[in-house]
Order: C-alpha cells, then structure tokens, then sequence
C-alpha cells in the first residue's frame, strides 16, 4: 500500500516535470528568458540601479544641522561642482595625473607587447607573460607602500641617485604618476598584446617582401591594426587612475584628487550628495572618452 | 533649554583612514533615552558591545591582551563585540538597535543622547565608578543637566611630535608648525581632517589674542577665515597630510616628517633609537575623551552594567587604554601598565591645557549670542578649498 503510493507520487511528478520540459522545448523565448533572467537582475540591480542611484543623490541635500537626507530635488550641489574653482582645479589635476600615466604606460607597453607577440620565442614569450602578471597577485597597497619606501628621501631611489646629484621626486604628484604607471601598467600590456598578436605575421613579410622598411611596416601596417588595441588599454589605465585616491593618499603628498574629495564628503563631512555630484565628473569624463574611442573598434578590444 | 553639543573623537586603531565623521548634530532637549537602571538584576547571559578596534580584546589578536575571558567567567555574560571605524557608523550602527553598550568618543556622545539611542547610567550600581578620576566625571561629552549618561574610559592629546635631530632642543610651541614652519618646508605634516581646524584655533587662541576666540570649536566666519589662512600659509611647507596613523609612523620613522601633529601611540610605536619625541606645547592642544554608554533599548542591561563596572576596574581599565595607547581613566589602572607616565595619566595640568574634540555647530559653543558660529560642514568645505 505505502509502496503504491510512493509510486503513484513518483510518476506525479514525473508527470509535473514533464510538462514543464515539454513547455520550455516549445517555448524557447520563454527558455532564454528563464536563463537570462538571474544574470541580467543582477546586472540590473548592481550596476544599472546604482548609478542611477547616484545620480539621483546628486540632486538631494543634507541638512546640515540634523545630518539627514533631505530628499527635495536641487541643482546646488551639480553648480557648486561645475562652477566652484576647487573642483574645476583638483579635476584638472585628476586628468593630468590620468594623461600622464596613460601616456607612460601606453610608450612602456608598446615595445613590451610587441617583443611579446611577435619576437619572443614562445618560450620567452610564456614567461614574459607570468612576468607580466606576476605584480597582480601582490595586494596594491603593499605595492603603494614599496613605492612610499622607495621614494623616500631616506630610500633606496635617493640612494641609488645620490652618486649623479640627483634627487628622489619625494612625495607629490609625481609619485603619483610613478606610481600609477606601475600598478596600472599589465592592464595596458594584455590588450596590447592580445591586439598584436592578432596582426598576421604573414602582412609583415608581404610588406617587407614589397620593400617597405621596417619603420615603414610598423607605421603603416602593424600600428593601424594594433591601434583599437593600445585605446582598449588606455582605457583602463586612463579609468583607473581617474577614481584613484588610495595611492594619492599614500604617495601624494598634499594633493588631493577627485577621489579624495568624494572620500572626504562621504566619510568626514556625511554628505553623499555633494559626493554623488562629485563622483559625476570622473563618470561624465569617462563616458566622453568612449564615446570619442567607439569608432576606432577599440570597445571590441575590452 | 539648550545643551552644549561637546564632541570629541579620537584615533581608531586598525582604520585605514580616520576621517573624523561628524555631521552637524541636534542640540534639542529632553531627557531622552529614558530613565537609568534602579537596581540590578540577574545577569542574562550574554552582551552586545559596540566599540573602537581595540576596546574589547579576547586575546584573539595577541594572546597577552585579553580582558574578556576574565569578564566572562566572573559574570557568566558571553561578550559580543563588534567594532567601527567612524563615529558616525557608531552613531547609525546604534540606531539600527541590537547593542548593549556601547565605547563613543564625544563626538558621537551627545548625538546618542539627543536621539534617544543611550540611557542615564546610575552610577550607583557602578562599584568602580568611585575609582575614576573625578576630572572625567560629569563633563559635557558625558552628562547632561547633571545626569551621568556614561563611564569615562580614557583620553589622549593631540601632541607635537619633532625630530631630534631637526630640533636638539624640544619645541615648546606650535610655532614650529605654523608660523615657522618654513624652517623645515616639505618636512611639515599635519592631520587630514577638518578638525585641526582647531589644532590652528588653539595656535591663534595664544598668538592672536586679537581675533578672540575662547574656544577652539566655536569660530565665527571671520575666526575661521583667520585660522584658514594660517592653515594656508602651512600648506606651502606641508609635505604630506596624515589620517592613517601608520602613514604617520613611516614618515616620522623616516626623517621625511620633522614635526607634526601625534598621538602619542604613535611615537611609541617608533623604534626607541628613533631621533622622535613628543611636547605638549605651550599653547596646548587638541584631544579626546571616550565614554562607555548603555543603549536605552538595552536587552541586557544587567550584564551591560557588569561590563561598564569591570571596564572601569582598574585591572581592565589598564589593560584596554594600554593597548590602545591613552591615559586611563581609572587611577589604579597605573599598576596593571607600565607606561603611565607617557600618557600623563591624572596629570590635571596636563588635561586642563587640552581641548577635546567637539563638533562644531551654528550656535556658538563658547556662548555668544551675537554671532554665528561656523559649523562642521562649513569646516569641511573650507578644508578642502584650503587644500585646494
């Protein structure tokens, strides 16, 4: 008897999955939309609601005698960032800094990345690529923290200068850029990289077979190609360096950037919403960067 | 009514960052948070305590620091602890409900006290209440209209730290800091929050007689213009600006800071063959004072007294303020610590010359009524212009 009904319970909902089945293999919209319904909700709620969040902060206030949200829409905070001289100097200074090291990174990768993809052995070449990577499995802020010891005017830099006459930078937005560049740097050699290997070799020959020089075949064949390569790269060391106030706060001396300034609001002076404003300027410098770069094929490269 | 919003905020031991969070904060009236425990019950068995790293060791971290395990066994309350970053997760933390107890500079104090958040303590039911200094009882970060709201735990100076070598002879003035700071240009570090605001109000208290200001955290605008532009005249020579004590400790470790502001953990952490020495200048000093409070919805308030007596003991008291390097509050707690006298524990004079962090708010907290006094958002934004 119980064993009967054990069964009968087995084929219901056998029965039960089977409909289910056989409605999913007819339906495949509903399928897809059954599978991508997880990923996209989480993709909705972290990324898409959060912005939208912090967009929308930006246009509260804070009582500034009680400390509480004030939820009534206002343009205070987006003019005051827009306008006030603070702002427009510590975001000028961000995108020096963002430039510089993007610059750097970009004139270091080339050479690295193309020895990489198209010199190496592939011997050399597997190990230039654990070298490559290898500074990402130490944490950043032991890599800050070397660069603060190498920089010092007690450091192993003042050491190594001292016998031409020169002078470790110190702490200062050169540190920064210094600092930067080295942290960001693999970032912008995998694309690089990734792009030049891409570039079939048998181009290169053709072009030399047809007598162009080697410069020749570099600027005019190789460098075309690889080029949504390096702005891929770029655009992780220019994005990087653009939110960065950890390494600032390390190495910078006195200067502060954009990062500091939403850090301050956010934690020192509880106000989130003169912080959302802030943290608008990076986002809004970003988004001109890709919109300029979305031709060049580059946002393939990613 | 009005009551005296009186913050003080001190370092927070394992933060990356300690950004002061102050907001402006009510000063409404009210004996809110309910009335204080008549009498003691039955211990219930366990407590939630809210703190700064390093308040409440169970010798996780180091085996030797451990007042904990001793509570426990004595009480039969299992500890709960849980620690925050900046008194305003304090503040939003004890709001959320859930905590017994709670250790609160003064910055966070009296806005616990003005929400409802903490109860009047009777300290009655405190043995070791008798022990405490009686400097840090009743004070405004800790009291209102003469009700006790908590247990002092202990308090610290904003100190000068110097290199020896840079200055053979101690500094007895911030000057070194301030108006001589070119002396040392690039060398000169100072503390990354709008607070030191005050750290320059003191200076000028002593050598700007003129501009009138009796109290650090009470500036008009033109007081706050002044104390800017001595904090921009330091900028010029400021090598690099501090929250992160460790950051402190390389640069003075170092030679690349010969004078800033400290605490005093911070020089002790040095190695002692390190050319670095703390003053209390003349002029005095910034600094803060921490209070141990019970929240008004307490679900165990019975072992929440039992750990505010025992914190205030003074074997715990020695063994916690030691590890977090400040003074104790307890005056017995010298015997269970060796370093007593780094600290200047119950050194009145010492304590007189200091002026605990507070929040500054509109109503001026020096008294006046003709003016308007400068509050911590306007501190904060002057603070990062000043920066620039």
């Amino acid at each position: 008897m119980a064993m009967k009904h054990g069964a009968a319970a087995v084929s219901n909902s056998e029965t039960a999955a089977r409909r289910v089945s056989s409605f999913l293999a007819t339906h495949p919209k509903v399928r897809l939309g059954l599978l991508l319904s997880a990923p996209l909700g989480w993709l909705v709620t972290v990324y898409i609601v959060a912005l939208a969040l912090l967009l929308v902060t930006a246009f509260w206030s804070v009582d500034s005698f009680t400390g509480e949200i004030d939820r009534s829409f206002t343009l205070d905070n987006i003019f005051s960032v827009f306008s006030g001289s603070l702002y427009v100097a510590v975001t000028a200074r961000t995108l020096l800094v963002a430039l510089a090291v993007t610059v750097i990174d970009v004139a270091i990768a080339i050479p690295i990345a193309f020895y990489m993809a198209k010199v190496a052995s592939p011997k050399v070449r597997r190990g230039m690529v654990i070298a490559v990577l290898l500074p990402l499995w130490a944490s950043y802020l032991v890599k800050v923290y070397a660069w603060r010891s190498v920089l010092s005017g007690e450091g192993i830099l003042q050491w190594l200068l001292d016998p031409i006459g020169w002078e470790t930078p110190g702490y200062g937005l050169g540190a920064v850029i210094i600092a930067l560049s080295y942290l960001w740097l693999p970032f912008v050699i995998l694309p690089i990289y990734a792009g030049l290997e891409r570039v079939p070799n048998s181009l290169i020959e053709a072009s030399s077979d047809l007598g162009a020089s080697s410069s020749l075949t570099l600027r005019n064949v190789v460098f075309p190609m690889a080029l949504p390569a390096v702005i891929a790269g770029s655009i992780f060391s220019f994005s990087l360096s653009l939110g960065d106030y950890i390494t600032v706060n390390i190495v910078g001396g006195a200067n502060q950037m954009l990062g500091n300034l939403v850090y301050t609001n956010v934690g020192a002076a509880n106000n989130l919403p003169l912080a959302s404003a802030i943290g608008l300027i990076p986002l809004v410098i970003i988004f001109g960067y890709l919109w300029l770069v979305r031709r060049t094929g580059a946002l393939r490269n990613l | 009514m009005k009551i005296r919003i009186t913050t003080a905020t001190k370092i927070s031991a394992a933060v990356f960052a300690t950004a002061l969070a102050v907001s402006g904060c009510s000063a409404s009236s009210g004996s809110a948070g309910g009335d204080a425990l008549a009498e003691l019950g039955d211990n219930e068995g366990s407590v939630n305590i809210l703190s700064w790293p390093g308040y409440v060791e169970d010798g996780t971290n180091f085996p030797e620091y451990d007042w904990v395990t001793p509570f426990e066994e004595s009480t039969g309350c299992m500890v709960n602890a849980k620690s925050y970053g900046t008194s305003d997760e304090a503040v939003n933390l004890m709001k959320s409900g859930g905590y017994d107890v709670i250790a609160a500079s003064g910055d966070a104090t009296l806005r616990l006290i003005a929400a409802g958040d903490v109860a009047p303590v009777n300290t009655d039911l405190i043995p070791n209440y008798e022990g405490i200094y009686d400097f840090l009882k009743m004070q405004p970060w800790n009291s209102v209209d003469g009700v006790s709201y908590g247990v002092p735990h202990g308090y610290g100076a904003n100190l000068l730290a110097y290199n020896t070598e840079a200055f053979p002879e101690a500094p007895t003035s911030w000057s070194v800091v301030f108006d001589g700071a070119s002396a040392n240009s690039g060398k000169i570090s100072a503390y990354d929050s709008p607070i030191y605001i005050a750290d320059a109000a003191v200076y000028l208290m002593a050598h700007n007689p003129e501009l009138g200001i009796t109290d650090p955290y009470a500036l008009d605008e033109t007081q706050l213009t002044a104390a800017i532009d001595l904090l921009k005249a330091q900028r010029e020579h400021v090598g690099e600006y501090w929250s992160d004590y460790l950051k402190a400790i390389s640069a003075l470790d170092t030679g690349d800071t010969v004078a800033t502001t400290t605490w005093q953990v911070i020089v002790n952490y040095l190695a002692a063959d390190t050319p670095v020495a703390a003053v209390l200048p003349d002029e005095g000093a910034t600094g803060w004072s921490d209070t141990w409070m019970v929240a008004s919805k307490a679900e165990n308030p019975n072992c929440a007294y039992a750990w505010l007596d025992w914190i205030a003991s003074p074997e715990a008291n020695g063994m916690a303020t030691g590890f977090f390097g400040e003074a104790p509050s307890n005056p017995g707690a010298c015997d269970y610590r060796e370093d007593c006298e780094a600290f200047s524990a119950g050194d009145t004079e010492f304590a007189g010359k200091l002026y605990y962090w507070t929040t500054p708010i509109e109503d001026c907290l020096d008294g006046r009524t003709d003016v308007k006094c400068t509050d911590y958002a306007r501190w904060t934004e002057a603070w990062t212009e000043m920066k620039g």
